[in-house]
């Protein structure tokens, strides 16, 4: 039988969000390896208007408006998901591992009868189901896992494969979906932005991550001046964190983000368990620690023993010598 | 107002193993999920300010007594314990049903606090499923969880440009995030007052589960394999004075085409 496979999407300012993509993306694939067919599902504001962006990316795109003003969006999406579940009866689920994301899985493990694997960091098409990849136990040990029947729902993560687009772009579907009962009301009253926000880390291709080493607010900005010549993000620890230097989103661990960088450059970063669940997986991991026999030198792959201070400064006024000299 | 704070007992960050059947060994030494105790250290602070009791209610082995224990010290005035051999390999779906079960056994309460996602499971779903099998509003990834005049809840729910403003009325279930703040240590005091704190300890049978509806025979997923991943070539380390250690990272990073 082939298998109807569902890529979840959520939108951001009107577009599909860069995790939509991969799950799409995943979706096309998996359905090709099994005979399959995938969808792409946009539910919300603007849901119309985000769907040909992510038909790009190969299934079809059935685009559901409804209204999220004032209402947590994951209290929106999942009752209307799971009614279209109930009404067209799809195999799998791939749900994206982002606040919104995971809510949304949460409420439908309630609202439907779907098995439900979470922290996929990479899926592949079993026996006649997904085989799910996790790291598991900080990096200690990786498991595939699958489903006991032949539903269920897949928590996928950011940069769990490349988004690419297709070559036969989907087509879109606009869907009417009525809900029979919608969740218990919760209003969103207000929004507060708060300054020194930055680019979601879970995005970025390169990442410099800042630990206890950098001893003040200060010794931030030498972090900051790093990240801005490689083009990159800005990461912390926990203890950085809860010393309030930088904002709660920026944590990289296990009370954090997970992330997925090509580049990791960990700077006075001691690379305890807690932080190493998080970025484990980077392609590459390049420590900057006074230490050398610091936990992190068991998963870098270059180790610079010297004062961060001595070294962070020098090195981005390297990079931004060598982009001049070759612009 | 009266708040149950959900707290998983997991084993200690950096021990963890998988048993013969890729279940979590949890016959190793248990603490609180790191994330539990932000909620129950808010609960705590919510209830001495307003009122109330802080419950912790546990779905675990004989082993979660000692982080139930640590709760109670720090000043949870009472516990549950949900403990039956027949939910060992429960899946998620199998511990949404215990928890919806117990949590109703216990009502009333006004609030049910979740962390926002556990060391060993790293789900975070839970707390989302349950308001929907009990029915009730959700508010998650809160910074800040506050009661309203009118006797609701209000919380700080954290996005990527700082935070909205959530509202509903109780009672409700509430996820959390480390941003409430740092757990306290319990007291002397508090570890010899935590001796005499009832702690109620109830089976399947207690619930009204059945044990052929829990455990790793009715799960809906299962674990094929498990291996270590591939390991790392190992770092190359670079000793040399600053200047010089700047060169050999630039050539490093070029040669990987990333800068």
């Amino acid at each position: 039988m082939a298998a109807q496979i569902w890529a979840i999407g959520e939108i951001a300012e009107g577009q599909p969000t860069k995790l939509t993509l991969e799950l799409a993306t995943l979706a096309r694939t998996l359905a090709e390896k099994g005979g399959g067919e995938a969808r792409t599902l946009l539910v919300g504001t603007g849901a119309s208007g985000a769907a040909g962006a992510a038909a790009a990316y190969g299934p079809d795109v059935l685009a559901v408006e409804a209204d999220t003003a004032g209402r947590p969006v994951a209290a929106v999406v999942a009752p209307r998901v799971a009614a279209l579940v109930a009404e067209r009866k799809p195999d799998f689920l791939l749900i994206g591992a982002s606040n919104d994301g995971k809510d949304i899985c949460g409420l439908l493990l309630g609202l439907t009868d779907l098995p439900l694997l979470v922290n996929g960091a990479g899926v592949a098409w079993g026996d006649g189901a997904p085989s799910v990849e996790m790291s598991t136990f900080g990096g200690k040990l990786v498991t595939h896992s699958t489903f006991a029947g032949t539903r269920g729902m897949v928590i996928v993560r950011p940069a769990s494969v490349s988004a690419e687009t297709a070559s036969v772009p989907g087509k879109v579907e606009q869907v009417a979906v009525s809900v029979a009962a919608e969740l218990p009301a919760v209003k969103v009253t207000g929004a507060v932005e708060e300054s020194g926000a930055a680019a979601p880390i879970e995005e970025a291709r390169i990442i410099v991550g800042a630990g206890r080493g950098i001893g003040s607010p200060d010794g931030l900005r030498v972090i900051e001046d790093l990240a801005a010549a490689l083009g990159g993000a800005v990461g912390a620890t926990r203890a950085v964190v809860d010393s309030g230097w930088v904002p709660y989103g920026q944590q990289i661990g296990q009370t954090g983000k997970i992330v997925k960088p090509a580049l990791y450059l960990a700077c006075g970063i001691s690379g305890a368990i807690q932080h190493k669940v998080g970025v484990q997986t980077a392609a590459t991991i390049v420590a900057i620690n006074r230490d050398a026999d610091a936990p992190i030198a068991e998963f870098a792959d270059l180790f610079v023993v010297g004062d961060l201070f001595e070294i962070v400064p020098r090195l981005a006024e390297a990079l931004r010598a060598r982009k001049s000299g070759s612009a | 107002m009266n708040i149950v704070v959900l707290l998983k007992a997991v084993p200690v960050v950096g021990t963890e193993r998988l048993d013969g059947s890729f279940l979590t060994d949890r016959s190793v030494q248990l603490e609180a999920n790191g994330n539990d105790e932000y909620l129950l250290e808010k609960a705590l602070k919510l209830t001495e300010a307003h009122g109330g009791e802080t419950i912790t209610l546990t779905v675990g082995p004989a082993g979660s007594m000692e982080p139930i224990r640590k709760a109670l010290a720090m000043g949870a005035a009472r516990a549950v314990h949900v403990a039956d051999d027949a939910l060992r390999g429960s899946d998620m779906r199998a511990t949404l049903d215990v928890l919806t079960a117990a949590l109703k056994k216990m009502q009333p309460w006004d609030l049910v606090f979740a962390g926002a996602d556990t060391s060993d499971g790293q789900g975070g779903v839970l707390g989302a499923a349950l308001s929907v099998t009990l029915g009730l509003p959700y508010l998650s990834y809160a910074s800040e969880i506050e009661p309203t005049d009118g006797g609701g809840v209000r919380i700080h729910r954290i996005n990527p440009t700082g935070y909205d403003i959530l509202e509903a009325p109780t009672p409700a279930v509430v996820m959390g995030t480390q941003l409430l703040g740092a757990p306290r240590y319990p007291s002397l005091r508090g570890i010899m007052q935590a001796r005499s704190k009832p702690v109620e300890t109830w089976s399947l049978a207690d619930l009204g589960t059945a044990t052929a509806a829990v455990g790793a025979g009715a799960a809906t997923t299962k674990t094929l394999d498990a291996a270590k991943p591939p390991e790392r070539a190992g770092a190359t380390f670079v000793r040399e004075a600053p200047d010089e250690a700047v060169v050999k990272v630039v050539e490093f990073l070029a040669a990987r085409r990333l800068i």
